[in-house]
């Protein structure tokens, strides 16, 4: 963005210098063909050069660099560049066990966010994950460095008995694979806040969610280092295993 | 001054948060309702302002160039999905979308048309046409939702509703400017050999006393 505008005001500059000799524009006003050239140099073009400038900037600006033009891309790109620590939050999950967010350090954690009542595409999304714990168990000794969390933002419906029932229905086992709802709601904005994750009610009054359809995969270190889409389990894993190794 | 008073009460109406927040909640409305009508804030001032207008910025508008390329650029930065998430969830965003839409889209607007020759003003309603259209019809397929705020079957809406905007911009405008062209190209052969080329507005009037003479 600055870079443009530099380019735009050098440019504005140089027309106004060089529309300062007689030669090239005009002196005198009252002769019709000197202010029609006066008027192309000293007042269309810097201005069209100024609003060129300016809108280019503006959408760079709103476009990181026209890379993006949704929130969701902008989102990931910040991610990829900043990598944020996540916040050490505490956790209930199916068993009713607490647990804190720390306890992950040293491992990668793919992270998925739901809620039990949730009819359509958390279905999708929990197959999918049933489909990478598949893979994982597979290659047996990756198990211990790669877990899978499923966090819900619904704490005021989902205690330990629907996680459960939820976890039951996609094969998910504590502690590779832990269904869990944050044990506060300061721990769950905070949460939320961190991982850029939109949540806001659907067409059904409030009753049912609709959120960001993404896997977040955090590092050894605890930091959040790629959104990635969840409908490519082989690509999740190999992201996983890319990060932990 | 009665102008201006409108426009401002119908700037303040749609920044006070009873209709501000009924028109975001939903995007058709927040694309196809409050977007224009800030808009068209912006045009209802050009007769109050056109009179004091610069005389400096009159003389560089020339055809009415650079005040459309501004209303392109403006136009097509509040169709980003990403500039209406932030609208949305940034005040300061949502403070410049009030600003620049009646500011960097109506007023010039209004101001530049009139100085368009009807080929510029073809070219730019072609584009919007094709804007309109492609958002939309991006909007009605993408399988994703483009705006984070918005749920899919809104943005499906959204979709239609620009798409059909652009279908009655294409019916209503399009045949109007063809034959406008038409006409103005015709009117320039015929008086070619002893009238020196004038400005749009201008020379529909030296046609249409010339057509009124010959008729009469």
């Amino acid at each position: 963005m600055g870079a443009v505008l530099v380019v735009c005001g050098v440019g504005v500059l140089v027309i106004q210098f060089v529309a300062r000799f007689p030669a090239l524009t005009c002196a005198r006003r009252d002769n019709a063909a000197c202010c029609e050239r006066w008027r192309l140099t000293r007042g269309f073009l810097p201005l069209l050069g100024l609003v060129v400038g300016v809108g280019l900037a503006a959408r760079s600006s709103a476009t990181h660099g026209f890379r993006v033009v949704t929130t969701e891309g902008a989102r990931r790109l910040a991610v990829e560049n900043h990598s944020p620590t996540i916040p050490d939050v505490a956790l209930i999950d199916q068993n009713g066990t607490r647990f804190s967010l720390d306890a992950y350090r040293g491992r990668v954690l793919l992270v998925d966010f739901i809620y039990t009542d949730c009819p359509t595409i958390c279905g999708v999304l929990g197959s999918n994950l049933a489909e990478v714990m598949d893979l994982l168990s597979r290659e047996g000794g990756v198990l211990q460095h790669v877990n899978l969390l499923s966090i819900s933002f619904d704490p005021a419906r989902d205690g330990p008995r629907e996680l459960s029932a939820c976890g039951a229905r996609f094969g998910a086992t504590a502690p590779h694979w832990r269904v869990a709802v944050p044990a506060t709601a300061e721990g769950l904005r905070a949460l939320l806040k961190t991982f850029g994750e939109v949540i806001i009610p659907d067409q059904f009054g409030g009753f049912t969610f609709t959120r960001n359809d993404s896997v977040y995969l955090v590092d050894r270190q605890g930091r959040l280092v790629r959104i990635l889409d969840p409908d490519a389990p082989a690509t999740l894993l190999a992201e996983a295993a890319r990060s932990g190794s | 001054m009665m102008r201006l008073g409108l426009v401002a009460v119908l700037w303040c109406g749609l920044w006070l948060p009873p209709l501000r927040n009924a028109l975001e909640s939903d995007m058709p409305l927040h694309m196809t309702v409050q977007l224009p009508l800030l808009a068209a804030t912006g045009v209802l001032m050009v007769p109050a302002v056109c009179r004091r207008e610069l005389r400096w910025l009159a003389d560089a508008d020339w055809l009415g160039i650079p005040g459309l390329v501004l209303v392109l650029f403006s136009t097509s930065y509040w169709m980003l999905p990403v500039a209406l998430d932030s609208a949305f969830s940034d005040w300061r965003i949502e403070a410049a979308k009030f600003v620049s839409l009646p500011l960097a889209v109506g007023l010039p607007l209004g101001l530049s048309w009139q100085r368009m020759p009807p080929l510029g003003r073809a070219f730019v309603i072609a584009n919007v046409i094709s804007k309109l259209g492609a958002v939309g019809g991006l909007f009605l397929v993408a399988p994703v939702r483009v705006c984070a705020y918005y749920p899919l079957d809104q943005q499906v809406k959204a979709g239609g509703a620009l798409i059909g905007i652009a279908t009655a911009l294409a019916f209503s405008r399009v045949p109007c400017f063809a034959l406008r062209v038409v006409l103005d190209c015709a009117g320039q052969i015929r008086r070619s050999s002893f009238t020196a080329p004038t400005g749009g507005r201008r020379r529909y009037t030296l046609l249409a006393t010339a057509v009124a003479k010959q008729s009469g």
